[in-house]
């Protein structure tokens, strides 16, 4: 039973080493001291606490770079979009959850008339804005999501109509 | 040496006041009135402390909304358990259903009894108090096999299986620790225990036996830990293995009053913890003059429950750091490891008493 097996660590050990020795037990009291020392630090040091007060800290809210709120559509300062109602984000949809409402401008030109967005079924999945080409859409901050109605779930991302 | 008076002036003024029969009476519910206020107002803490050291072992920040930091947390928890409805199984076996949660609390009201909270604070002073102490601590484990069995469950009957196993074993270290500390004090009386570590800090029992005190408080605070059911060792509850233990088929007021007892057990242990080996109601006094001068004006009972409150820190040290043993690792930590040294070292605290090697 003495051949070695290598353990999880990488440390040869050997196979059947149970026997009590002295320097065995030191080794696993000192274990201990070093797992309580550990505990300690998170108790002596009230900056690791990493609970964040909610309703307090609302106006102070930090978002991790990745995270994903209700899809939202950057608009610039003239409310211009890049959105060109191609409607690959409709496709993208698993729920059927946005509909690309078209509509023509002065020139005739098929332009998006209303991006209806339905809050109530989209699980916040990020298919629609890897499918988007021009980056018109993008996953918001926006988490507080209650409504009292379910029609207050849809709505509209574009600020104008017909550009 | 310090005279230490061991009658209350509100007992004195009872007595002056009412005729000898009356104020005995009166002096008797004065005092259960008194347990009664200490054990809920420390379980309510003690529910409360444990919320909040937890959370902070774990980065957390533990109740924070009832009541400024949380502090009424505990009371809206017994509210809730109060009003639940109480759910009785059909085939549970009614008596011992109905009396096992009894038993672990009325446990810990009468060691509570016993102990010194300063030098004339303290129920009953009994000649055999260790004895007693450890006689009715007997009854926790009496609730937990009994609520086990009469629960007719599986889970619970294993639970309490276990936890019988666990706590007839771990009683013996506990016992030898405290027989060291008789041993060398030369009384069971704890009163008398404490006022035989009069002196500076190195007269206390943990430092004044050389070795042998520390090595006993190390196994007093293995053993009560296990007593307590509390982790690393609360191998009766094992929520991951027996959903619960012995506790499983209670509900509302009858699981809240188990609940209750483990952590009136847990002050009660820490009182004894303190009244063994740090010195119970005694200041520390460090040798040197001014410093000893203004330690020894703090009152008793505030420097008795300051080092209960350290063991019980202790406590939920260990209980959110280490992780659970197996059953079989439980009971060979107990019957290969602590009984034996417990043993050498009662040898050796023998020693050392008979050949006067304490620190002066």
């Amino acid at each position: 039973m003495n051949e070695e097996i290598p353990a999880a660590s990488g440390v040869p050990v050997k196979a059947g080493n149970n026997r009590p020795s002295l320097r065995r037990f030191l080794g696993d009291a000192a274990s201990l001291f070093k797992g309580m020392g550990t505990t300690f630090r998170y108790v002596s040091r009230p900056r690791r606490v990493v609970t964040r007060e909610y309703p307090e800290n609302r106006g102070d809210l930090k978002f991790p770079e990745r995270f994903r709120g209700q899809v939202v559509m950057p608009h610039d300062g003239n409310d211009d979009h890049n959105c060109t109602a191609c409607t690959l984000c409709e496709k993208a949809c698993p729920n059927g959850s946005i509909s690309i409402l078209t509509t023509k401008n002065l020139a005739s030109k098929r332009v998006l008339g209303a991006f209806v967005y339905r809050l109530s079924s989209c699980t916040l999945c990020n298919l629609c804005i890897e499918a988007c080409p021009f980056d018109a859409i993008r996953m918001g901050h926006g988490f507080e999501m209650a409504a009292y109605s379910r029609d207050d779930l849809d709505l509209i991302l574009n600020r104008t109509e017909g550009r | 040496m310090t005279d230490y008076p061991a009658l209350h002036p509100v007992g004195d003024w009872i007595r002056d006041a009412l005729p000898p029969p009356y104020a005995a009476v009166a002096n008797g519910a004065l005092a259960v009135a008194s347990m009664v206020a200490l054990v809920t107002v420390t379980a309510i803490f003690l529910i409360w402390l444990e919320r909040k050291v937890c959370a902070r072992f774990q980065a957390r920040l533990g109740p924070t909304r009832v009541g400024p930091f949380g502090l009424l947390q505990p009371i809206a928890d017994a509210i809730k358990l109060l009003m639940k409805e109480n759910i009785r199984p059909r085939k549970v076996d009614k008596l011992a259903y109905h009396l096992a949660p009894l038993l672990p609390i009325t446990g810990s009201f009468l060691v509570l009894a016993v102990i010194p909270f300063s030098h004339n604070l303290q129920v009953a002073d009994l000649s055999a108090g260790v004895v007693y102490v450890v006689a009715v601590s007997g009854l926790g484990i009496l609730g937990v096999l009994i609520g086990g069995w009469g629960s007719n469950n599986k889970y619970s009957l294993l639970g309490a299986m276990r936890s019988g196993a666990q706590l007839f074993s771990y009683e013996l270290s506990l016992v030898l620790c405290m027989l060291l500390v008789v041993m060398a004090a030369g009384t069971a009386s704890l009163r008398e225990i404490v006022l035989s570590q009069q002196g500076t800090v190195l007269d206390w029992w943990i430092f004044k036996m050389p070795l042998a005190g520390l090595v006993a408080f190390a196994v007093f605070m293995i053993s009560s830990t296990a007593e307590l059911n509390r982790g690393p060792l609360d191998l009766s509850e094992a929520e991951s293995e027996l959903t619960g233990g012995f506790h499983t088929e209670y509900t509302g007021i009858t699981f809240s009053m188990f609940f209750l007892a483990e952590f009136v057990n847990m002050f009660a242990s820490a009182a004894l913890g303190a009244t063994f080996f740090l010195g119970g109601f005694l200041a520390p006094q460090f040798g040197i003059g001014p410093v000893d001068g203004v330690l020894a004006a703090i009152p008793g009972v505030v420097w008795f429950f300051a080092k209960a409150y350290l063991i019980i820190f202790l406590y939920m040290w260990f209980r959110w750091t280490f992780p659970r043993l197996r059953i079989d690792h439980l009971l060979s930590l107990e019957w290969k490891f602590l009984l034996p040294v417990s043993l050498a070292n009662l040898l050796l605290g023998a020693t050392l008493v008979t050949f006067g090697l304490l620190i002066p």
